[in-house]
C-alpha cells in the first residue's frame, strides 16, 4: 500500500513540476549567509495586543541586527493541525530559528522540532520542551499586582471588575495577584469576574464590562487583547485597565494604566545567541525587572496614587516586593504560603486555586 | 432596470466543464493586477501559489492532510442538499464524533487494549456524529423545527460540552491545569502512511466514502429517494418514499460522515483532545459541497482545490511576505468566481421588459 501511495505522490508531483517551467524557478535567492528568523502569530498583526506585540519584538530583531537577520512571519494561524504544517513550512522554507507564540503551538512546535534536529524553536508560554525547543513567557502578574494596589485606592464603590479569557493557571494568577495587591490598600475589597472564554471578543468583552459596571464595578481589568471593554469604560465614565498593549487611545478618560507585554529584549537577545552559536534550549520566564512586564503611563489618577504605583514598581523590579509573598490563604482559610515565604514558580505556573476574599468559584474545580 | 435570473432548460455538458476554467481564468487575471498593484511578480505569485504546492511530495501529502476532513463531510452534507433538508451543523457533529471516539482512546490510556480501539474509536465517532445529526432530523420531523437553525445552534452545544470535557473530567492530570487531554497511546492513533510527512490512513477512509457516495447516489434506489425527494417531494411521496425516513437517512448519515472525520482528526494529526479540534472543517466543508457541485467526485476535487488555497496563502506569507489578508481575498476571489460562473452557466439573465417603475 506505501509503496504505491508513494509511486503515485511522487508520480503527480512530477507532473506538476514538469507542467509549468515556473515550478522550479523559485526558491532561496542566495544572500550572503543571514540568519531566517520565522515566526508564527494566532491573531492578525493589527495595532493592538498579543499578535501586535509579539510583531513589534520582530521588528525590534530586524532593527538590532540589521542585515544578519531575515524576518518572516505567518498570521492568523489556527492551533492545532494547520499549525503544524506552518511551522513545518517555516522550517522548510530555511528559517533556522522559529518563534512559535500561543500556548496551542506545543505539540505542533515539538512534533516539527523532532524532525528538523538542527532548527531552534522557541515557544512562548508552554511547558514542553526539548533539545531545539526554549521556552518563554513574562511574569504578568507582577503587574496585575499594581493594577490591584490602583484600583482599590480609586474605586468608589469597592468593587473591582475583571474580564477573564479561560480559567487556566496564568489567567487564575493573574486575578490572585491583582486581589493580593488589592487587599493589601483594602482588605474588604471586591472582585467580580465574568468568563468570556475568548483571548479576544471585542462584542462579549464590551458586554461584560457592561455587566460589571451594572454590577457595581467602577474599576474595569481585563485579561482578554481587545479594547472593547476600555471603550465601554469611557463610554460609562468609570476607570480601566489596558491589557498586552497601551490602549490610552481607546480610553483617554478611562485607563490609568496598562500592561505593555514587551517581547524585544528576549528575542534580540535570544537571535543573538543563534548567530553566535551559543543558543541552548531553556526555560525562561522573565518580569518587570527585566523591561519585559511594562507598565504604561500612570493617568487619570491623583499624584498620591500614582507616586505608590511608582514604589511599588521599584520594589517588584529590584526584588523587595513578590506578589505571592506569604501569608497567603486560600479561599475556605488554609494558609498555602507561610509569613517571609514566597510561593514557587511551578505553583504559580499550575495554580488552580483562588486567594481568601474572592467570592467566587474557579470554572470546573 | 429589473433583471431576472432563468434557468437554462439545457445545459451543455461542454459548458458545465468550461465554468470552473474560465472562473480560474477570471481569478487569475484578478489576482495578477491584484499582486501587480502590491509590487509583486504576478508568475512568482501563481507559481508560489498553486505550483510549488503541487510539485512537492511533502505539500502534496499536507494537501491531502488537509482535504480529507473537508472531503468527508463535505460528501455526508451532498446527500443532505440533494434531499433539500439544510444541514449547517456538521461543525457540531464532527466535534460530537471526535468526543464519543476520545472517549475509548481515553478510557483505554495506558491499558494493555489492543489493536481493536482505533476501529472502535472510528465506529464510536460514527456514532457519535450521527446522533447528534438525528437531533435536528427529529426536531424538524416531529414538530417542524428549521433544520438550518437546530443544526447551527447544535455545533455550540457540541463545542461547549467539549470544551467542559478538556477544562473539567478529561483534562491530563499531568498537564499543570491546562485545557488538553493526555496524547493518545499508538493503539489509538491513526497510522502514518510514509515515514516522512503526516499522512495517515483516516485519507483512504475518505477515498471509500467517495466510491461507496457515488455508487450509491449514482445507482440506487436510495439515491435516487434522495433526489427525487429533494428535487420534486410531492412527486417522492405519490411514488411512495417515506419523506420522513429519508429526513433520518441523510442526517445521520451525513451526521456519521462529519463524526467520522472528527475522530479521525483527533486520533490523527491532533493526536489529543483539545478544547478547539477544527479550524471550521464543518463550515467550509458547506462550500467543498456547493463548489462540488454535490457529486462526490467534485467534493473529492473541491476539497483538494479548497486545500490548495490555504497551503498557497501560508506559502505565500512565508515566500512572498504577502499580508494573510490578501492571500484571503485571493482565496474569496476564486470561490466567488466558481460559484459565479456555475451560476452563470445553469441560469440566464434575462432584462424584465415594461415592469420598470421608476
Amino acid at each position: 500500500m506505501r509503496k504505491i501511495l508513494s509511486k503515485i505522490l511522487s508520480a503527480s508531483a512530477a507532473l506538476a513540476a514538469g507542467l509549468v517551467i515556473a515550478g522550479a524557478a523559485t526558491g532561496g535567492a542566495g544572500a550572503a549567509e543571514k540568519l531566517k528568523v520565522g515566526f508564527i502569530y494566532i491573531g492578525p498583526v493589527g495595532d493592538f495586543g498579543w499578535t501586535y506585540q509579539h510583531d513589534q519584538g520582530r521588528k525590534a530583531v530586524e532593527a538590532a541586527l540589521g542585515d544578519k537577520v531575515e524576518t518572516t512571519y505567518v498570521e492568523s494561524v489556527p492551533e492545532g493541525p494547520d499549525a503544524e504544517r506552518v511551522i513545518e513550512q517555516l522550517a522548510r522554507a530555511g528559517n533556522k530559528l522559529i518563534f512559535t507564540t500561543s500556548f496551542g503551538y506545543m505539540e505542533p512546535t515539538l512534533k516539527v522540532a523532532k524532525r528538523y534536529p538542527k532548527v531552534m524553536f522557541e515557544h512562548a508560554t508552554g511547558y514542553k520542551r526539548a533539545a531545539n525547543v526554549s521556552t518563554y513567557n513574562s511574569k504578568f502578574h507582577e503587574g496585575r499586582y499594581i493594577l490591584g494596589q490602583i484600583a482599590a485606592k480609586t474605586s468608589k464603590t469597592g468593587t473591582i471588575g475583571y474580564i477573564a479569557s479561560f480559567p487556566i493557571p496564568e489567567v487564575i494568577s493573574g486575578i490572585n495577584s491583582l486581589m493580593l495587591g488589592a487587599q493589601s490598600v483594602n482588605p474588604d475589597i471586591k472582585v467580580k469576574i465574568v468568563w468570556v472564554n475568548s483571548w479576544f471578543d471585542p462584542a462579549k468583552e464590551a458586554d461584560a464590562a457592561k455587566a460589571l459596571i451594572d454590577q457595581g464595578a467602577d474599576i474595569i481589568s481585563q485579561h482578554t487583547d481587545s479594547p472593547a471593554a476600555m471603550q465601554a469604560a469611557e463610554a460609562r465614565g468609570v476607570k480601566a485597565f489596558g491589557q498586552a498593549s497601551d490602549m490610552k487611545n481607546f480610553g483617554p478618560n478611562a485607563q490609568l494604566t496598562s500592561i505593555v507585554d514587551n517581547w524585544a529584549p528576549y528575542y534580540v537577545e535570544r537571535v543573538k545567541a543563534a548567530l553566535d552559536g551559543t543558543w541552548k534550549s531553556t526555560d525562561t520566564w522573565s518580569g518587570m525587572k527585566d523591561g519585559e512586564v511594562v507598565m504604561a503611563p500612570y493617568t487619570n489618577m491623583p499624584d498620591d496614587v500614582k507616586k505608590m504605583a511608582e514604589e511599588t514598581e521599584a520594589k517588584i523590579k529590584s526584588g523587595a516586593l513578590n506578589p505571592f509573598k506569604g501569608p497567603i490563604y486560600k479561599q475556605d482559610g488554609t494558609l498555602v504560603v507561610k509569613e517571609g515565604e514566597v510561593l514557587p514558580d511551578k505553583d504559580i505556573l499550575s495554580m488552580n486555586w483562588y486567594v481568601k476574599g474572592i467570592t467566587d468559584k474557579v470554572p470546573g474545580q | 432596470m429589473p433583471f431576472r435570473l432563468e434557468r437554462q432548460e439545457t445545459v451543455s455538458g461542454l459548458a458545465l466543464l468550461a465554468a470552473p476554467l474560465l472562473a480560474l481564468i477570471f481569478t487569475l487575471i484578478v489576482g495578477a493586477v491584484m499582486f501587480v498593484a502590491l509590487g509583486q511578480d504576478p508568475i512568482r505569485a501563481f507559481s508560489v501559489y498553486f505550483i510549488e504546492p503541487l510539485s512537492d511530495p511533502w505539500t502534496l501529502q499536507e494537501l491531502v492532510v488537509k482535504a480529507g476532513p473537508l472531503l468527508l463531510i463535505g460528501i455526508g452534507l451532498s446527500f443532505c442538499y440533494r434531499a433539500n433538508r439544510w444541514n449547517i451543523g456538521a461543525e457540531g457533529q464532527y466535534v460530537a464524533g471526535a468526543v464519543l471516539g476520545s472517549w475509548l482512546a481515553l478510557a483505554t490510556h495506558g491499558t494493555e487494549a489492543g489493536p481493536w480501539v482505533l476501529p472502535a474509536m472510528l465506529v464510536l465517532g460514527a456514532l457519535g456524529g450521527a446522533l447528534w445529526g438525528l437531533i435536528p432530523a427529529v426536531l424538524r420531523v416531529k414538530f417542524g423545527a428549521s433544520e438550518i437553525l437546530t443544526s447551527l445552534m447544535l455545533v455550540y452545544v457540541a463545542q461547549l460540552g467539549l470544551d467542559y470535557l478538556v477544562r473539567g473530567p478529561w483534562r491530563d492530570p499531568q498537564g499543570f491545569n491546562f485545557p488538553q487531554s493526555v496524547t493518545f497511546d499508538p493503539v489509538a492513533t491513526m497510522p502514518l502512511l510514509f515515514e516522512e510527512g503526516r499522512l495517515h490512513a483516516g485519507v483512504l477512509v475518505g477515498l471509500v466514502a467517495v466510491a461507496l457516495a457515488a455508487f450509491v447516489l449514482g445507482r440506487t434506489l436510495v439515491g435516487f429517494s434522495i433526489e427525487l425527494g429533494g428535487s420534486a417531494p410531492r412527486a417522492a411521496a405519490f411514488a411512495g418514499f417515506d419523506e420522513r425516513r429519508v429526513t433520518y437517512g441523510v442526517f445521520a448519515l451525513s451526521g456519521a460522515l462529519a463524526g467520522l472525520a472528527g475522530i479521525i482528526e483527533v486520533a490523527g494529526p491532533i493526536g489529543n483532545l483539545q478544547p478547539s479540534i477544527s479550524p471550521g472543517y464543518g463550515f467550509t466543508a458547506i462550500i467543498a459541497a456547493m463548489l462540488g457541485r454535490l457529486h462526490p467526485v467534485g467534493v473529492l476535487i473541491a476539497s483538494l482545490v479548497l486545500a490548495l488555497t490555504y497551503i498557497g496563502g501560508e506559502a505565500a506569507q512565508i515566500t512572498l511576505r504577502m499580508p494573510f489578508d490578501v492571500t484571503r481575498v485571493f482565496q474569496g476571489t476564486l470561490l466567488i468566481s466558481i460559484l459565479a460562473a456555475d451560476v452563470l452557466v445553469r441560469y440566464r439573465i434575462r432584462r424584465l421588459k415594461g415592469a420598470a417603475h421608476a
